[in-house]
């Protein structure tokens, strides 16, 4: 292992995916969560709920797309053909999604953009999941480009992947609404949590002893030492995470269950780095052969040294006062 | 129904499309982003009722259009990869990182400033709320700066070297970001947001006087739109003209095609043709009108100057002059179109009839979307012009593109078609019936008030009172 620039790159990049899924996983999970909602006012306050955040969320995929052009154009160049399909459906849907937050409140036919922004949000998280499945069942590279073909991501463990983030995402949102709404809402919310919860614990269980078959690289890692010390470590923070989330929903409590199905996220993410690294695009691109050239590396990591600390201050700032219940007589499009 | 196109022309076909769409909502908002940040210092220091009436209506109109631009904006970042997989490797290593840039540096700018320029006046004060207006128009004009940078870079490649697996490695920074091209384009394509933000708010001014001739806001922002159509246009035409000169400097390939010169003039006294039917197969410009001499004069060369034709280029190294000569004439006619607006409205004020013109305010409706269309002519005529190379005689298109098959990006090209006119054209529906509305309308949607397009601004909650679960 070296620290180099490359290494701090994949870092980087790490950070950004993991940032986003933290911060736009909620928000999409309200829209899976959208039919759920009981009340045309309970919709509204859903919505309004991320209305503040949501695009601000959104442009970690942004970064995290732009961001591995910049300093891993060769990881870019192959693991975007191989996720043609998707990816340009997670595009699509994240358009459907995003102007439905305006739409909505700029036509009688609410309905409609109320479907988009669920069917949307739905299955922009299902092609990420699908897309982080393809990646860990590993993609095939002919010289500098991907030699498969357009249907290769579609398997039975990339569904699956796919619905483990749907349902994750939707548990993030659950929780979320615990934490940002009262009365009634927050019931209905608190009670799908509790379910959404075991079944998001199940999946992740699932993928997870199956991911080590995918590759045996991944299986080599997890059962010899040292790795097998993480595979051991991984299980009992899990575990940890889910007496602390479903305590905490049975206290009451309206931010532990949010930070807990948090928590699975980021250990899962945790795990999957575990396998793969040192690869950037499984079984055979590293890190290393993806970077692009120290010159790039090193201008693009200017930037990223000055502004994403204030980008990250910013947004905890922002979170910070955002803190608490909504107000539904405040909301932001009353 | 695409069975017969190939990957290629799929995938070119999905990246115009795409980057069509998308660049419409820039070009007003990078416009309408100052026009805001105008409005809202006119009201600072005048305390005119009627620039704040104008600053509310404008900004809400400005928040539709900008999350139409957030989500298209999304889509480009990806299709680099999807599409042109092998662009992306080889010339990542350079316009990567200005990619990177751009979305670091502007669109964090934007998404933060916009939540407090939207819905903070009251919350952080007036002068906090100046400055957030302000960093908006900043971050719209970074980002156009970026990503100008970049596209230059692909027209006029500069400040590199090539590894030995084909990818382009910086090696000058300074010269990659200022390519020869770079500030000729970028002052073509501010002025030209400037313009096209103008020509709607004319025309928005314009249908609204028709409407009532004392509507005081209507009003001030027609007579702020023609102002610049008659200052601003003029700019542009000179600026575009020396654009032109730098690429008859780097690109001369573009200039013919653009001016339809299949012929060398080897005696000088080039023709302008005003107008023809460019033949490709035969590399010859039928029913042909053109000036003789003024050719040369416009690229500022003595008349007995040689003028060499596409006849000097081989056929695959030929852009399609077809789709170039056209759409650089219709974006030239647009052009003396705006300046004929401006002329005519500053005639109609010294007349003292600005307002009280209804002919004039006709024209000015008819123009308000000439902008868009000026806009996109410009860039179909600079981007089909670099063809057949996407990095400009070092990278071919035809070895730019992603091994996807043909099936998959017509599959993909039909959803996006799809996508984008149901979302857009909704979006624009909802945009033209707010502006249908008079500026004075307390409330331009069904439902209207703060809208919370964008930004992770803690603006709103600021106050304490408003936290009520704390």
């Amino acid at each position: 292992m070296v620290f180099d620039l490359a290494f701090i790159w994949a870092g980087l990049i790490a950070f950004a995916v993991l940032t986003y899924v933290v911060l736009d996983g909620f928000d999409l999970g309200i829209g899976i969560l959208f039919p759920f909602g009981k009340s045309e006012r309970d919709r509204d306050l859903m919505m309004n709920s991320v209305a503040p955040v949501w695009d601000g969320n959104e442009t970690w995929l942004v970064l995290g797309g732009g961001g591995l052009f910049a300093v891993f154009p060769l990881a870019y160049a192959i693991v975007m053909p191989a996720l043609y399909m998707p990816i340009t459906l997670m595009l699509l849907a994240l358009v459907f999604r995003g102007v439905s937050f305006e739409y909505r409140w700029r036509t009688e036919r609410k309905g409609l953009w109320d479907v988009t922004f669920f069917g949307g949000s739905f299955v922009a998280a299902f092609c990420q999941g699908v897309a982080l499945g393809a990646l860990v069942q590993g993609i095939e590279i002919d010289g500098r480009a991907y030699a498969g073909g357009w249907f290769d991501w579609l398997t039975p463990f990339s569904v699956l992947t796919g619905l483990a983030v749907v349902v994750g995402y939707a548990l993030l949102g659950a929780t979320w609404l615990v934490l940002k709404t009262e009365g009634d809402l927050r019931m209905a919310m608190r009670g799908h949590a509790w379910w959404l919860g075991a079944a998001t614990l199940v999946v992740i269980g699932i993928v997870s002893i199956l991911t080590p078959f995918q590759d045996p690289i991944y299986f080599e890692r997890w059962f010899n030492l040292p790795g097998s010390l993480w595979s051991m470590i991984v299980p009992v923070l899990m575990v940890f995470l889910a007496w602390s989330f479903f305590t905490g929903l049975n206290d009451q409590s309206d931010l532990r269950p949010f930070l807990s199905a948090l928590g699975f996220f980021v250990v899962s993410f945790i795990g999957i780095g575990i396998s793969f690294f040192p690869m950037m695009v499984p079984p055979s691109l590293t890190i290393w052969q993806a970077a692009a050239p120290d010159s790039s590396l090193a201008f693009a990591l200017v930037g990223a040294v000055i502004l994403i600390p204030i980008i990250v201050a910013y947004t905890a700032y922002a979170y910070w006062v955002f803190r608490g219940k909504m107000d539904p007589s405040e909301g932001y499009h009353s | 129904m695409l069975d017969g196109f190939s990957a290629e022309m799929l995938a070119r076909i999905q990246f115009a499309l795409t980057v069509s769409f998308h660049i419409i909502f820039p070009a007003f908002s990078i416009g309408l982003a100052s026009y805001l940040a105008v409005l809202n210092g006119l009201w600072m220091r005048t305390r005119d009722e009627t620039y704040l009436t104008l600053f509310n209506y404008w900004k809400k109109i400005f928040a539709v259009a900008f999350g139409m631009g957030v989500v298209s904006g999304i889509v480009m970042s990806y299709q680099f990869g999807t599409n042109w997989s092998v662009f992306s490797d080889r010339a990542g290593p350079v316009v990567g990182p200005l990619m990177a840039y751009e979305v670091l540096s502007a669109f964090f700018l934007e998404a933060g400033f916009l939540g407090i320029m939207l819905f903070g006046r009251e919350r952080v004060g007036e002068k906090l709320h100046m400055f957030a207006t302000a960093m908006v128009a900043f971050g719209t004009l970074m980002s156009a700066t970026w990503i100008l940078s970049v596209n230059s870079w692909m027209q006029t490649p500069a400040g590199f070297s090539i590894n030995d697996v084909g990818q382009f490695v910086p090696e000058d920074w300074w010269q990659i970001v200022f390519n020869p091209s770079f500030p000729h384009r970028l002052a073509h394509m501010v002025l030209a947001a400037f313009l096209t933000t103008a020509l709607v708010v004319g025309a928005v001014g314009a249908v609204h006087l028709l409407r009532d001739k004392t509507d005081k806001e209507a009003r001030r922002m027609f007579s702020m739109a023609m102002w610049m159509a008659v200052i601003v246009t003029p700019i542009q035409i000179f600026a575009g003209h020396e654009h032109g000169l730098n690429t008859f400097e780097h690109q001369p390939v573009k200039i013919m095609a653009m001016e339809g010169h299949y012929e060398s003039h080897t005696e000088g006294w080039a023709p302008l043709y005003l107008f023809g039917v460019p033949h490709d197969a035969e590399q010859q410009l039928d029913y042909a009108l053109g000036i003789p001499g003024l050719g040369n004069l416009i690229f500022e060369k003595p008349l007995d100057t040689p003028v060499m034709g596409l006849d000097t280029i081989p056929d695959d190294e030929q852009p399609p002059v077809g789709i170039v000569f056209w759409s650089f004439r219709i974006m030239v006619g647009l052009g003396f179109a705006m300046l004929g607006l401006g002329v005519w409205s500053a005639w109609a004020r010294w007349r003292g009839s600005l307002y009280d013109a209804p002919w004039l305010h006709r024209a000015s409706i008819l123009m308000g979307p000439t902008g868009f269309v000026a806009v996109l002519a410009g860039w179909i005529t600079t981007e089909v012009g670099r063809q057949p190379y996407t990095v400009y005689g070092f990278l071919r298109t035809s070895d730019s593109l992603a091994p996807v098959d043909a099936p998959a990006v017509a599959a993909s090209l039909l959803a996006f078609i799809i996508v984008y006119f149901a979302v857009f054209g909704a979006g624009t529906v909802y945009i033209l019936r707010m502006m249908n509305k008079p500026p004075a309308t307390p409330k331009l949607g069904l439902r209207d008030g703060p809208i919370r397009t964008a930004g992770i601004t803690p603006a709103p909650q600021v106050d304490p009172d408003l936290i009520p679960g704390e």
